[in-house]
């Protein structure tokens, strides 16, 4: 990914900031200017949130073939996540073995390397979810 | 709005076609759909060629002029314009091109499809095939399209009970249709056995249940009542184009068993006929994997949700059945020439309402519906076929 591209979304990536509604509270993930809901009604209506990170699995699967850029990962677990506040997210699943995974299971964000040096040069890191460790 | 007709049809096979490059692909089906019109270049009024991925892995933009170029049809100046909708690039050229006529802007429109996927390495096809999900929210986070269907396939078993075994019958029944496919990539039969015991490429999701992306090119021309009258020969009607979007992201839908974009696009075509699912013969759906068949019989109406598994095991999607799903052996055993698929899938139905299919013809077929899916469902376009009355 492009310098400039993955620079403009680093607080998303980094700290699950995404934005609420204050016309109607809906929040979504990631940063919207517009709710997808209210449309032109939340003009300067949305406000920048940081999520909570903990959520809940709604599916999952594991990788076996990725591109050449993951192909040293895999195999690795992918799931989409519901977080607690409603907007769900893509993301790999780590520090579980596929047999412990469940439907269902709550699951918290970790801030994690997401590849090698693209062609940019630019390390990516973002969040990944793992099992609840903290209280 | 006009009634619009198929008037020609062409297609070269499917496969690694390493000796054709793109142009003459695009060039052969053509010519292949004009002489079967009876058209002559200068009749035709203008062209939209679908690609999904020419302007990304070869760099090749303009592809509508291209073509246009190689036919000799530069010096007429007629309009020719490339359409993209990721690997529903095809249907969205067809509609284009039904809709110009329809219209009354264009009498007689040619829509044509092709992609050159091996030309580049087998890693670009796979991100060719994953740019049509979202980069930077799915497949930045390590997921390929392959991934995203396995998530839809692992909550279809949640909720429905789908297992291994009815996924696989799924590639079974396609590879059995495509064997009396000639233009196929992949004619030949496979078992349960083979497809369980292929290669895992993101669980459930194994190799043989993937459709692979290959070289073709396909082309359909299309025109109005009187146009079509003028040339005689064999009519198929456009009855129904319709095209609905859904979320970009998987993640983004408030379903991910189902195929909201393709239910809306059904419904709004079944609307503009005088039928329903019950009334269709034949199906060329976009099975790009085996699970994504299940999911679009039942968004499409013809299955309530979680029935299409069982009917696919008792053989209700095949010869004989209720109808016959993907007769050309679909995505799996023809390939996925990404941007020439739809209109593959439309060429296809066409030739079964001709009675043109050889060895594979559905009996007694009179209407048609083809769907294309882009991505995970953030495009699906819907067509009905019928046959267009005698002369």
């Amino acid at each position: 990914m492009q310098v400039p591209r993955y620079w403009r979304e680093q607080s998303e990536r980094y700290k699950l900031v995404g934005s609420k509604c204050n016309n109607c509270g809906l929040r979504v993930f990631p940063r919207r200017s517009l709710c997808p809901d209210c449309r032109h009604e939340s003009q300067g209506q949305m406000e920048e949130v940081r999520f909570e990170g903990t959520g809940e699995l709604v599916t999952w699967t594991r990788v076996h073939e990725a591109l050449s850029d993951r192909e040293l990962e895999t195999p690795y677990l992918m799931g989409i996540v519901e977080l607690d506040e409603g907007p769900r997210v893509t993301a790999q699943i780590v520090d579980l073995d596929p047999e412990e995974v469940e439907i269902g299971m709550e699951l918290e964000s970790r801030f994690r390397k997401l590849g090698e040096a693209s062609e940019s040069g630019v390390v990516h890191y973002g969040y990944k979810f793992g099992p609840v460790v903290s209280d | 709005m006009r009634d619009v007709f198929i008037v020609g049809v062409g297609m070269t096979e499917f496969g690694e076609l390493w000796e054709k490059a793109l142009r003459e692909l695009i060039t052969e089906a053509g010519l292949e759909a004009v002489q079967d019109a009876g058209v002559r270049g200068p009749d035709i009024d203008a062209m939209y060629v679908a690609s999904a991925s020419a302007g990304r892995l070869l760099g090749q933009q303009q592809l509508g002029v291209l073509a246009l170029d190689e036919a000799g049809l530069a010096g007429h100046h007629v309009p020719a314009t490339r359409i993209e909708a990721g690997d529903a690039s095809g249907a969205a050229a067809l509609r284009s091109a039904a809709l110009a006529v329809a219209s009354g802007a264009h009498d007689v429109v040619v829509a044509g499809g092709v992609e050159k996927m091996t030309d580049v390495l087998e890693d670009d096809a796979t991100r060719a095939l994953a740019s049509s999900a979202d980069m930077e929210w799915e497949g930045f986070f390590g997921a390929t399209l392959p991934a995203l269907y396995a998530m839809m396939a692992r909550s279809h078993a949640a909720e429905h009970g789908t297992t291994r075994d009815q996924l696989a019958h799924v590639a079974v029944k396609n590879h059995e249709h495509g064997a009396d496919n000639p233009d196929a990539a992949f004619p030949f039969t496979t078992s349960l056995e083979s497809v369980k015991g292929s290669p895992p490429v993101s669980d459930p999701i194994r190799m043989f249940d993937c459709a692979s992306p290959v070289d073709g090119a396909a082309a359909l021309v299309l025109a109005d009542r009187d146009t079509a009258e003028q040339l005689g020969g064999p009519r198929v009607q456009i009855t129904a184009t319709a095209q609905a979007s859904d979320a970009l992201a998987l993640h983004r839908r408030d379903a991910i068993t189902e195929l909201a974009s393709s239910q809306a696009a059904a419904e709004e075509a079944f609307a503009e006929t005088d039928h329903g699912p019950e009334d269709v013969d034949l199906a060329e759906l976009h099975d790009v994997y085996t699970i994504a068949e299940l999911i679009s019989l039942e968004s499409l109406g013809f299955y309530e949700p979680g029935m299409a598994a069982t009917a696919t095991v008792k053989g209700r999607t095949t010869h004989g059945g209720d109808l016959v799903v993907n007769p050309s052996g679909g995505l799996k055993a023809r390939g996925h020439a990404l941007g020439a698929t739809g209109l593959a899938q439309a060429a296809e139905v066409a030739a079964q309402i001709r009675r043109d299919a050889g060895e594979r013809q559905v009996e007694d077929a009179q209407v048609g519906l083809t769907q294309a899916v882009a991505g995970t469902g953030g495009t699906s376009i819907v067509h009905v076929l019928e046959g267009g009355g005698e002369l």
